[in-house]
């Protein structure tokens, strides 16, 4: 199962991806666990500068906005 | 060029609605038209293009532009940087931390932050438009001075000492490690890639921007059309000295970004509230927030906090107070 964890000190943005990426992973029906990181401390072992951040099974792949579906997508299957 | 939106103005106003602008909701109608129309139109097509500009400057190669700089230009590069790097309120944690977990001190952090929110290309465009060129170059001065002073003050009294001792530490760390500056990789960007930044961040800032004016210009208009001419002039065009420690105060709890509040600015100016109190105010408003300092209690300690809040204050009491009084004589 993937793991995909969506880090953001809380703003909206963060919100709406866990909700895209839920929503599309159920569309395609694939299992996926989503955690909503807002520790500081751990956002900052990440390295990350903008959020909302999403790490896929411990890999970056993206920062600093909601992410398109397209993208999306290409880490679920991926 | 503007005038376009001046007729669209009046069009909707006497022509479609009947109203004269000799009435007061027929002139603040059209006052909150004109503005909206105008702010609407410069922000969609600047923004793409100031984005097409910057596509690949982001944060990361700031941080390591900064890392390793000597502490004399730090100041002036981070206030140059945050004026031209726009983030997410919501970021500020994050960039934060970053930067300090890369040994960059605690002032050249906080110049960054300070000066992001108070200048960026959408609020100088505004100021450009609305309140003309002396104004713009006046407030950007201010501006970037403002966190410049306060980023050197929080190193010589130490900062460091109240962050959260995590973030602290992170400090410790990146200062040792960061001996060498590293500056990351970033490929060219074709045209294309740059298009689609640039139209991602319009449709973004748009997005989140457009509501701060219709509130800006509405309150604008508001002033315009029914605090009625001269009183404003009459009860504080002297630049009377409790005048500019009332407006900061009366900014902190009016959370607004640039874009909101410079419509009002132009209202205020030409109401005959004088400059200095209308800087005084406006800084204030934009960057002394609470939902902001609640987000940096994260990563510092309360006594930090407290120094910080009543170091901008000050700064924008006294700059309103120095403006006041140099008016005349520029």
């Amino acid at each position: 199962m993937k793991e995909i964890k969506v880090l953001g000190t809380g703003c909206a943005k963060c919100t709406k991806s866990v909700e895209v990426i839920t929503k599309i992973a159920n569309e395609l029906n694939i299992a996926v666990h989503i955690t909503k990181v807002i520790d500081p401390e751990v956002i900052m072992a990440y390295s990350i500068m903008t959020t909302p951040a999403i790490i896929v099974d411990e890999i970056n792949v993206h920062s600093g906005s909601i992410p398109h579906r397209e993208a999306i997508i290409m880490w679920l299957k991926d | 060029m503007f005038q376009v939106f001046t007729d669209i103005a009046s069009w909707l106003v006497v022509d479609i609605l009947g109203l004269s602008r000799a009435t007061k909701l027929g002139d603040a109608l059209h006052f909150f038209i004109e503005d909206t129309t105008k702010i609407f139109f410069l922000l969609l097509v600047m923004i793409y293009v100031i984005a097409l500009l910057r596509a690949s400057m982001n944060l990361e190669r700031v941080r390591d532009y900064l890392a390793g700089k000597h502490k004399g230009v730090g100041y002036l590069l981070a206030a140059s940087f945050g004026a031209i790097t726009p983030f997410c309120s919501c970021s500020s944690i994050p960039v934060f931390l970053g930067f300090t977990s890369a040994g960059i001190p605690v002032g050249i952090t906080m110049s960054f932050l300070i000066t992001s929110p108070l200048i960026n290309e959408v609020a100088v465009l505004l100021l450009l438009s609305l309140l003309g060129w002396k104004f713009t170059v006046l407030y950007v001065v201010v501006g970037m001075s403002i966190g410049i002073l306060a980023g050197v003050f929080l190193d010589a009294i130490k900062a460091e000492r109240w962050l959260q001792s995590f973030a602290a530490k992170a400090l410790v760390r990146g200062k040792k490690a960061s001996s060498g500056v590293k500056v990351a990789h970033i490929s060219a960007l074709s045209l294309k890639e740059r298009h689609n930044f640039a139209k991602d961040e319009m449709l973004e800032i748009f997005a989140r921007v457009w509501k701060w004016v219709i509130v800006g210009v509405g309150l604008g208009a508001a002033l315009h059309g029914f605090v009625p001419d001269g009183w404003i002039q009459e009860h504080l065009g002297a630049g009377q000295w409790w005048s500019v420690p009332s407006a900061v105060l009366l900014g902190i709890p009016l959370y607004s970004n640039a874009t909101g509040v410079i419509p009002v600015m132009e209202s205020l100016i030409k109401q005959g509230l004088p400059i200095g109190t209308t800087l005084a105010f406006c800084m204030s408003t934009v960057a002394a927030s609470f939902p902001e300092f609640i987000l940096l209690k994260q990563v510092m300690q309360w006594r930090l906090l407290a120094v910080l809040f009543l170091l901008l204050l000050s700064a924008f009491t006294l700059i309103g107070w120095i403006f006041n009084f140099l008016t005349p004589f520029i």
